[in-house]
């Protein structure tokens, strides 16, 4: 993105959360900012790419994008990097040695949890990280907040030398709420000082710094028993008194508008003395927090009686129609049953794209027997479903790659004929799939790698990676030859091909004659995202009605444009009864990238008659 | 302005519009002075898979959230999903639905039924209903994409502003960004104003 004229200071805009930490990291004088995108997290990094005056990157990986933001704050510039849930997890190895060197400029992590799992192959609490690594951690409501917040966190970071998390839900990220902006503050880089017992962490350096953090938690905990954002609202109702945190604290104040209510903003550590005192103030203690009974199990460890999971359930987002009965529950009331049934509607799951390169992959992958296919993180997590069930197991970012070779090495007999196949994109493999690829051929695995390079982070909306040949601005960038790289892993040349993915027959004699071989294969596929610029859309196609035979070969393509319009028994030669599926094409969303023509046995699919109107199909 | 909240639900499938529909309809809001609070959806679950989108406006919005069975209005952008949603209205509540029907694959290869008959549904439980082929009238005027203000129009006279409010919010959108295609969106609002009209005259016909 190409920096624009943020809108002037005082300005009430109308952001998500994600816009708003963007603004305030802008606001804060931050000069590095880095991030690999992930769901909830990526528009943090797509904004700021848009402000002036601050560098912006897409990271490889969210390790490096923290790395990156740890070696700017060493040199002591503000700085700032972003990811989802897991990414932390990646980061984690960084972060748990940062808590010991502390920074210079000021330092802010934002975290996106995906509350309800919209998008994320788990649903984990980042609040633990603020006890793991002693940090403190932040918890804004809405946009205001998360502006306010990262703000706020930038004050407390440079004051006392520490890393500061932004905790952010899906609820944060991707709500849009009113926020009242301000100026950008001018924060000079202090400059990179030498100190080798703190930015070297030996054994003996890390030993000395320890004692340093057991005495900044002391400082955070003062921090946080005065801090604002821990606050009391009154309120008359006192047979509940809420202590709540994040989007929780707005369902809390909708559902029981008259209970008093300890907000926590500065959740880590917990204020447990201003917990104490507000106890004393009600009847009994409800904590509502999203997911984990975190500071529940901390307030009780301090003495503090009160309610949480018990009542409330464990995953999942406290939304009002969740908090009024368990609350009702607890108080012995019933609550009026408003809510009608659902219908029962078919379910709806996210699918590929019309003509998306990976579809030739998955057919394919379908049509062939007696293969485990070890899946990653990715729009081609999608194969797992309907019509192809072709991809056997996802876990994380890169995963393809060490579990194929588990699989293979781990074998049981009775699958000694299987053959094991990875499946994995461009920028899943650059951001931790290398390692995996290059341990399997270190250690001599026997699998067939298919590379799904696409161009782009399909999943999160199509960002640049370093596999495209341009950086979050959309400049150019160096590019990855994966060929090469690939090679230089040990993957010898002739087990690696570079295939269209729309040349089924091609793709399909690749992949058979690879699996055979017992050794390390990679076949790459060339063709973009149809969701990005560099997709070419070809005249659309139709279907000849007359020559359909209903043989539903082009219908296990599974592309979204070709529709059965009709279904008929008949029974085979064979005397085994078949339906036959009659189709049309939506000439209005095909893009003619001729995948469903090369299965279809009597040539029915052809050009769509150019002088003729794209027609959208009316069931 | 009263202390209470008006609640909007948007619903339809990845890619239609819904997310830029609601925003739109926030801004309409915004301008009159209401604060407001807009959910949307992003990632996997956006690929071709259900979107919705909850607006919540009036003095002080809390929960971003609307909980089933509080919604003043349910605008659905395609059939199916109105009769998905339909529950979260209040009880005799007002859905503005798209009848176009969007079949998705697992339909497709023969999974699941598509419902037969989704208005009939819809108002079997008691909900009001004002059906209209919001992609006929797109296409009329040459562009898929003004569905997406085909439907703006048909909510235009059901909110607690007037439709004018809306229109602009819709005309200032276009003038910063495609200020060629703003006679066009103003038609497409009035074709779904007059398409919500007669679906509504038609809905008193049979009740």
């Amino acid at each position: 993105m190409a920096a624009v004229m943020p809108a002037p200071a005082q300005s009430r805009l109308l952001l998500s959360g994600n816009e708003a930490v963007a603004r305030a990291v802008w606001e804060s004088g931050v000069r590095v900012a880095a991030a690999y995108p992930g769901t909830p997290s990526t528009e943090i990094l797509e904004e700021i790419s848009g402000y002036p005056d601050i560098y912006a990157e897409w990271s490889v990986n969210e390790k490096v994008s923290m790395e990156v933001a740890i070696g700017a704050a060493f040199a002591g510039s503000r700085s700032f990097c972003a990811m989802k849930h897991v990414g932390m997890n990646v980061a984690s190895d960084a972060l748990m040695t940062l808590t010991l060197t502390g920074v210079v400029g000021g330092m802010v992590i934002a975290v996106a949890d995906d509350v309800g799992l919209s998008s994320s192959q788990n649903e984990q609490d980042s609040r633990f990280w603020g006890r793991f690594a002693h940090l403190p951690v932040f918890e804004p409501a809405d946009s205001q907040e998360a502006y306010e917040m990262t703000k706020a966190a930038y004050e407390l970071s440079e004051r006392l030398q520490v890393p500061v998390i932004l905790r952010m839900t899906t609820r944060i990220c991707h709500v849009k709420a009113l926020v009242t902006v301000g100026d950008r503050g001018v924060h000079p880089a202090s400059g990179f000082k030498k100190d080798s017992a703190r930015w070297v962490m030996t054994p003996a350096g890390a030993g000395r710094r320890i004692p340093l953090m057991f005495e900044r938690d002391g400082k955070l905990k003062e921090e946080s028993e005065s801090s604002p954002w821990n606050r009391v609202e009154s309120g008359t109702d006192r047979r509940v008194g809420f202590v709540t945190s994040g989007p929780a604290y707005m369902h809390v104040r909708e559902s029981f508008p008259d209970a008093p209510v300890l907000k926590l903003g500065l959740s880590c550590p917990v204020p447990f003395e201003k917990v104490r005192a507000f106890a004393a103030t009600v009847e009994r203690l409800v904590v509502a927090e999203e997911v984990e009974g975190l500071v529940e199990t901390e307030l009780r460890a301090a003495g503090i009686d009160c309610r949480g999971k018990d009542i409330l359930p464990r995953q999942g987002e406290l939304a009002p129609n969740v908090l009024r009965p368990a609350v009702a529950a607890l108080l012995g009331e019933t609550v009026a049953d408003k809510l009608a049934p659902a219908s029962k509607v078919f379910p709806r799951p996210p699918t590929m794209c019309v003509a998306c390169p990976h579809l030739g992959v998955y057919y394919t992958l379908s049509q062939i027997k007696n293969v485990v296919i070890s899946g990653d993180i990715g729009c081609y997590t999608l194969g797992a479903g309907h019509p192809w069930n072709a991809l056997d197991t996802t876990i994380s970012m890169g995963a393809s790659m060490g579990i194929a070779l588990g699989l293979d090495k781990g074998r049981a007999d009775a699958d000694k004929d299987k053959r094991v196949l990875a499946v994995i994109g461009d920028s899943t493999f650059l951001h931790m799939g290398m390692q995996g690829l290059l341990d399997i051929v270190y250690n001599k695995g026997n699998v067939t790698i298919l590379l799904l390079d696409n161009r782009a982070v399909g999943m999160t909306g199509g960002q640049d990676n370093p596999g495209n040949g341009r950086d979050i601005y959309g400049n150019p960038a160096p590019r990855v030859d994966f060929a090469k790289l690939v090679e230089s892993l040990g993957v010898k040349p002739e087990r690696i091909h570079v295939v269209d993915p729309y040349q089924l027959p091609v793709l399909f004699k690749t992949l058979r004659e690879e699996i055979k071989i017992p050794e390390v294969s990679v076949i790459i596929t060339n063709q973009p995202c149809v969701l990005i610029d560099d997709y070419k859309k070809q005249p659309a196609l139709t279907v000849i009605d007359e020559k359909c035979t209903g043989c539903g070969n082009c219908v296990d393509v599974g592309c979204p444009a070709i529709h059965v319009m009709r279904r008929e028994k008949a029974i085979k030669p064979s005397g085994k009864e078949v339906e036959l599926q009659f189709v049309q094409i939506e000439t209005a969303a095909c893009t003619g990238c001729n995948l469903c023509v090369q299965p279809c046995a009597p040539d029915a699919i052809v050009p769509a008659d150019p002088s003729r109107p794209l027609a959208l199909i009316r069931h | 302005m009263s202390d209470s909240i008006y609640n909007i639900l948007v619903v339809g499938i990845g890619g239609q519009g819904v997310m830029t529909a609601t925003e739109i309809l926030a801004e309409a809001a915004i301008a009159l002075g209401h604060d407001a609070k807009k959910t949307e959806v992003a990632g996997m679950a956006q690929r071709g898979g259900v979107v919705s989108s909850h607006l919540r406006f009036g003095r002080k919005v809390l929960s971003p959230q609307i909980t089933a069975g509080e919604a003043d209005l349910l605008l659905a952008f395609e059939s199916a999903e109105a009769l998905r949603w339909c529950h979260y209205l209040r009880p005799g509540g007002l859905v503005l639905m798209n009848t176009a029907k969007l079949v998705p694959p697992v339909v497709n290869i023969g999974l699941y039924d598509y419902p037969v008959d989704p208005v009939a549904e819809i108002r079997a439980r008691g909900y009001e209903v004002h059906a209209f082929d919001a992609m006929a009238i797109a296409m009329e005027l040459g562009d898929m994409r003004l569905g997406n203000t085909v439907m703006l129009g048909a909510i235009g006279d059901h909110l607690p502003f007037p439709s004018g409010t809306l229109l602009d919010a819709i005309v200032r959108r276009f003038s910063t960004r495609k200020p060629q295609l703003v006679e066009l969106n103003r038609k497409a609002f009035e074709m779904g104003r007059q398409a919500d009209a007669s679906a509504g005259h038609a809905a008193e016909a049979i009740a």
